[in-house]
């Protein structure tokens, strides 16, 4: 089974600071790292290679720094990665961002799965998962919370609804979005690591996957952010003060009138 | 080429920028600042520069006819023929929404034996109700769902659709974006409609809630949203309106996904209706102490709320988590441990009546939103509170 599972690379903190001197926003947390929800979806495609054989690769768009995340797939099991990167990608939205996506696992063809993870932590929309399947024209699944059952071309896994829970069957190829009560992603081992330092790392560019350029990055984003901002926040707040024994008798009385 | 332009004559090489950067795009080259090829025109240095040097530049694309869109459609959510709440929510948004831009607000249901009770949907703001019922339409398939409102969307031309957040609304939503190629934005807190262009301002956390982005879809359409549960209000109001449209179901070829099993669970008891809620965040130091939070909860008749962050690090069932991407909560008192309060947490406490917080900073954002600021530590003042509580309980008892 060749299998495919999409990663991001985000920042290792989500912390926003407003600067009191400038009043400018100033975003910590620059190292980059490997989406959290993206390493559940990655742990399940290794364990699908373990159980019933096959390849996966790990796929990302990003930055040419984000080739480090894609080695960090290799070295928990990954078999390879493929980096989208091109200057002209920068900008994209949900839209073109699955639509490039789309690309690269065109170009690495005859793919039977596409794990994703429920929603990468810094934009948090899970919109990449369905986009990428309707690019894709095969079908998608998301909250998948366990795989039952998976062979070369069928699966069976579990899902979460607004009402309850659901066991579907599908043949591949599917898309499914995974959530994170599915599995725990193992650490690298140190072979694995060895083996992430070589390993191959496949860069493509818009030229190379023939991209529409009416389709990717800013031209192709639909929508577009106006501005961004730290909202203003009124404080009326009435401070309770004292030693940890007069703030509690204080507050227990605040408690007493409001209930 | 699309691409992030400095205008080196405005430029004046303060570096604000570069700090602003996340991606290391920005540098310092002769005193001016030059971007290189990390940047993924995120556009957080535009709003930083103080001096309006750095814009983006995009390129034009083929536009389509917007003026040929019109209405606010909504889509109505069922689940085993039951209304999903956040429907109602989005109809009166909708009316609201449609006052502003003058057009009217159209709802769309799709299931099968759900065309018996509309009224509700008129009253909570829709115009006109388009409803298909079929037996196929009933399991909310993303497949069959997807071909639909496709076909809807080619023969009416909405110019806004909005749909929940729900498990299905962010699986079809996206799923119908791409097929008509057009922009959503999910999890929208504020929807307005822009005065100078008409367009449907939305705005959403970003970056894990520390940051509000409002974003606009100028020249694709529908302009699509999803909005969570709970954020926007439904209110009912007296109306005329009661014009119910059948449409057809489209040939719909066979779903490949096949429902083996349909669980229905019980609604697990959700914080979102508790009248009392004590919650905890990350100060709370260590997993033992959410004992003691427990106990002040069961002392207070109420429930116990957590933030992100613990539901993260596995110390909390995400049910019980509060914020955009957990439960929004409007409980008469709010008692907060350890929350420092991001701007996703904080979008989904605004309801609550009475915020008292406790935590050790004191210029911790949650203090921004508090009725009663209480700088201190969490536990000792847990242990206090109960202990008093305790006390007080005894006494009754023996009286």
């Amino acid at each position: 089974m060749k299998i495919v599972v999409c990663v991001k690379q985000v920042p290792s903190t989500n912390e926003v600071r407003l600067d009191p001197e400038t009043n400018t926003i100033i975003r910590d947390g620059k190292q980059s790292v490997i989406n959290p929800f993206d390493t559940y979806a990655l742990e399940e495609g290794i364990k699908i290679k373990e159980k019933i054989q096959g390849e996966v690769i790990a796929l990302s768009m990003g930055i040419p720094a984000a080739e480090k995340i894609l080695r960090d797939a290799v070295s928990v099991g990954a078999d390879r990665g493929m980096l989208l990167s091109d200057r002209s990608f920068a900008g994209a939205d949900t839209l073109a961002t699955a639509y490039t996506l789309s690309l690269g696992i065109r170009k690495i063809s005859e793919v039977d799965l596409i794990l994703c993870g429920k929603m990468a932590v810094d934009g948090d929309t899970a919109q990449i998962g369905p986009e990428l399947a309707e690019n894709l024209k095969i079908p998608h699944i998301t909250n998948v919370s366990e795989i039952i059952e998976v062979s070369d071309n069928e699966i069976t896994c579990r899902t979460i609804t607004e009402t309850g829970k659901r066991l579907v069957k599908t043949k591949t190829p599917v898309l499914l979005t995974v959530l994170k009560d599915i599995n725990m992603p193992r650490l690298p081992s140190i072979d694995g690591v060895i083996n992430s330092l070589d390993a191959s790392v496949i860069v493509e560019n818009a030229e190379s996957l023939r991209a529409n350029k009416s389709y990717i990055g800013l031209s192709g984003s639909p929508t577009q952010v106006v501005k961004t901002y730290i909202p203003e926040r009124k404080n009326e707040s009435i401070e309770i003060e004292g030693d940890s024994e007069t703030k509690s008798e204080k507050i227990n009385s605040v408690i007493k009138e409001v209930i | 080429m699309s691409g992030l332009i400095i205008d080196s004559d405005a430029c004046r090489g303060c570096g604000i920028c570069i700090k602003s950067c996340t991606y290391e795009a920005l540098e310092m080259k002769d005193k001016k600042a030059k971007v290189n090829e990390n940047c993924i025109l995120c556009g957080m240095c535009i709003d930083s520069c103080p001096f309006d040097a750095i814009k983006i530049e995009k390129e034009k694309t083929n536009s389509i006819e917007l003026d040929k869109y019109k209405d606010i459609w909504v889509f109505i959510e069922q689940n085993n023929g039951v209304i999903e709440a956040v429907s109602y929510e989005l109809l009166s948004k909708a009316r609201e929404l449609s006052k502003e831009r003058n057009c009217s607000v159209k709802a769309i249901l799709l299931g099968e034996n759900v065309g018996k009770d509309l009224d509700v949907l008129f009253a909570y703001g829709a115009d006109k109700v388009y409803i298909s019922e079929h037996e196929i339409l009933k399991d909310n398939l993303e497949e069959v769902y997807l071909e639909f409102l496709d076909k809807v969307i080619l023969d009416y031309k909405p110019e806004i659709f909005l749909f929940g957040a729900t498990n299905f609304g962010r699986s079809i939503a996206p799923r119908i974006a791409a097929r008509v190629k057009t922009g959503l934005t999910a999890d929208c807190t504020i929807l307005e409609i822009d005065e100078k262009s008409g367009l449907l301002n939305q705005t959403r956390p970003a970056f894990g809630g520390n940051l509000m982005a409002q974003i606009v879809c100028p020249e694709h359409r529908p302009q699509m949203a999803t909005v969570r549960p709970g954020v926007m209000e439904a209110v009912k109001k007296e109306t005329n309106a009661k014009e119910v449209i059948n449409i057809d179901m489209p040939s719909i070829k066979e779903p490949s996904i096949k429902i083996i099993e349909n669980i229905i669970e019980e609604k697990a008891e959700s914080i979102s209706d508790a009248e009392i809620i004590v919650s905890v965040g990350r100060g709370i130091g260590s997993q033992k102490n959410l004992a003691l939070v427990e106990k002040l909860a069961e002392l207070l008749g109420g429930k116990v709320g957590v933030s992100r962050p613990l539901v993260d690090i596995g110390w909390a069932d995400q049910k019980n988590q509060i914020g955009q991407t957990g439960s929004i909560v409007a409980p008469k008192l709010l008692v907060t441990f350890g929350i420092s309060g991001a701007i996703q947490h904080l979008a989904g406490i605004s309801g609550a009546e009475t915020i008292i917080s406790i935590n050790t900073d004191k210029d911790a954002a949650i203090f921004t939103v508090a009725n009663y600021k209480v700088v201190g530590d969490c536990v000792e003042i847990l242990k206090s509170m109960i202990s008093k509580l305790e006390k007080k309980c005894e006494k009754e008892q023996a009286v």
